[in-house]
């Protein structure tokens, strides 16, 4: 066995270990401690990614070397290496950017416990990746969950708290579904493994047995991880907890942990259920639907939000939707497209919530519209920084968002029966965006003369590096979209 | 279809607990029965998994008198992952009563929709 297959296990372990070393270190030790750890994070997960590609097949990581039906592995392929590496990148970049402000936000003695969070949070994202275990699974989105929690009320206000609390609720729920349905998965086969139980359910299902509990099980999952990951109806906490939260926290909240458990969702489809079995079942014509009118609702929120965070946030339920509407199509295009989504969303509203965060800093912190008109002038990179984020959400060319959106309509023409909602949905969900983001574009390139004084690039050079990353990977994305999407369909096909 | 319902009674009860506490965790506006509702969700979960792992006739699986026959012993998988849950559920509940404690000192009350239009009212 190459070295390279230790590293999935190595990065867990490590970032637990360095979430535990951390509670014993002061701030800014813990700061440096966390940047050691996301760069090795980053390189191991970058070499899983190069070695998957070069050998073209997954590999399987036993932990304490028990054989299969018994001990608990690890898998990686390229989808999962490369997601790995992602969620990495994504999350170096978010803390980097919002490391300046994340000073002012919370108190000095304080600072260690948030990079503990972040520690376990990148522990938990690696194991929803890797594993192959689903009771694993089960207890690292509980980490996952928990660790989220803290990012959201780590700044002491009654908001936050209140937040967290309904955050908490709502996961809650959503785990214990998700618990429910792996005891029954485990009840009909008798495993805890991905490939033991897809095996075993794949007889049953040709058998003709256990037709009931199987739809029963996979309604509990597929709405378990739903409410996790705020899909409409369930998303009614997500504009508080993502708008009040720091900015780091909201950045790495809304691009990472609920693409944790959509990841998971993923998994689940192909390598637990089998996607003919899923699809056959039903479940997805729901998701289709919530995903169609979250992904109207959302906009039609946002437009209505006077608040640029929530106003960031509820954008987000949008596309979370149309991740979900992908789910729903049901053949193998929208499945890429919806993983293409994934980046592609990660990357922007990232993006957008710490330029966000960097306008509101030249408007005397104040996030109302009104007061940040013409703010893209007192901070430029932000505000460039935001109209880049903003253009790319709306769809335009170059952006990575063009290429989902496109992804979407390409795979909706293929599916006769659902088509004309997609598309429909695709448009109006489109114009909403265009609507919102381009108003707030105009209005902080707004010129107006006030008395508050510009936010200089001397200043702040971590922020505009990790601007300038933002909206390279952005266009990145956009740009090699073909190799993206030839990576994540050989990534998909290395799950069955 | 009643038979089975007979036959399977604890797991019966267990979705029943289930549904209680599910709808406890959801619907309640007090935050301490909302965690109550969350632990009975929970161990209706452990009981329905204790049950899958129970076989009737069988003895726990310690071996005493080096008997390695595994027909003799129940399956020992579903208490490891009881064990497991319940360790993950107490972490739950603690941090949901920690932050109860947070919202009741700063606002008095346990009622989630109270706080709510306190902070509305706070206007931030």
């Amino acid at each position: 066995m190459d070295l390279i297959c230790n590293f999935p296990c190595i990065s867990i372990v490590m970032c637990i270990l360095g979430g535990i070393v951390s509670s014993a270190l002061k701030g800014r030790a813990a700061k440096y401690l966390n940047a050691v750890i996301l760069l090795a994070a980053t390189i191991m997960s970058a070499s899983v990614f190069g070695y998957t590609i070069m050998t073209g097949e997954s590999f399987t990581y036993v932990m304490g070397r028990f054989p299969a039906p018994w001990g608990n592995e690890l898998r990686a392929g390229v989808l999962e290496g490369g997601m790995a590496l992602f969620f990495c990148v994504i999350m170096t970049l978010s803390l980097f950017g919002g490391q300046e402000k994340l000073h002012t936000e919370i108190e000095p003695q304080k600072l260690n416990l948030y990079y503990i969070l972040c520690d376990l949070l990148l522990s938990s994202l690696l194991s929803l990746v890797y594993t192959n275990d689903l009771f694993t699974a089960y207890v690292f989105v509980e980490i996952n969950t928990i660790s989220a929690c803290g990012l959201i009320m780590i700044s002491q206000t009654g908001r936050t708290i209140e937040a967290a609390t309904r955050y908490m609720i709502m996961s809650l729920l959503g785990s214990g579904m998700l618990l429910l349905g792996i005891c029954m998965l485990y009840d009909m086969t008798g495993h805890l493994l991905m490939e033991n139980i897809h095996q075993t359910l794949r007889a049953s299902v040709t058998a003709g047995k256990f037709h009931v509990p199987l739809m029963i099980t996979i309604g509990m999952l597929c709405v378990g991880i739903a409410i996790k990951s705020a899909l409409f109806p369930f998303h009614t906490w997500l504009p508080d907890a993502y708008g009040y939260s720091t900015v780091s926290s909201a950045a790495i909240l809304s691009s990472l942990v609920s693409k944790g458990y959509i990841f998971l969702l993923i998994k689940l489809i192909y390598r637990v259920i089998g996607f003919d079995v899923i699809y056959a079942s039903r479940v997805t014509d729901i998701l289709f639907v919530f995903g169609v009118a979250g992904m109207i609702i959302g906009s039609l929120s946002a437009i209505k939000e006077n608040d640029i965070f929530r106003m960031i946030a509820f954008s987000s339920v949008a596309q979370i939707g149309y991740i979900y509407m992908g789910f729903g199509l049901g053949t193998q295009a929208a499945m890429v497209a919806s993983v293409f989504h994934i980046l592609s969303h990660a990357v922007t509203k990232a993006l957008l919530f710490l330029s966000a965060a960097g306008l509101a800093d030249a408007s005397d912190g104040s996030r109302r519209f009104l007061d940040l008109t013409g703010s893209g002038y007192r901070n430029r990179i932000a505000g460039i920084a935001f109209a880049a984020g903003a253009l790319s959400m709306v769809g335009i060319p170059l952006f990575s968002g063009f290429i989902s959106k496109l992804l979407f309509a390409e795979a909706s023409v293929r599916n006769s029966g659902k088509m004309l909602p997609a598309m429909i949905a695709l448009a109006i969900s489109t114009i909403l965006n265009a609507i919102y983001f381009m108003k707030t574009v105009i209005r902080i390139y707004t010129p107006v003369k006030t008395d508050q004084g510009t936010i200089l690039l001397k200043k702040h050079k971590l922020f505009a590096a990790s601007m300038a990353c933002f909206i390279a990977l952005n266009i990145f994305l956009g740009l090699c979209s073909d190799w993206i999407v030839d990576l994540i369909e050989t990534g998909l096909e290395m799950f069955v | 279809m009643g038979e089975n319902l007979f036959a399977n009674y604890g797991e019966v009860v267990a979705m029943l607990l289930f549904g209680i506490g599910f709808a406890n965790l959801l619907l309640q506006k007090n935050l301490i029965k909302k965690i109550i509702g969350l632990n009975v969700m929970d161990s209706a979960i452990y009981l329905f998994l204790a049950l899958k792992g129970y076989i009737i006739g069988r003895i726990d699986p310690i071996i005493i008198d080096g008997d390695l026959n595994a027909e003799r012993y129940i399956n020992p998988v579903p208490s490891g992952l009881v064990l497991t849950g319940i360790v993950v559920s107490v972490s739950v509940t603690a941090l949901m009563l920690s932050l109860t404690i947070r919202l009741y000192q700063r606002y008095h009350t346990v009622d989630l929709d109270e706080i709510s239009i306190l902070l509305r009212k706070e206007g931030k």
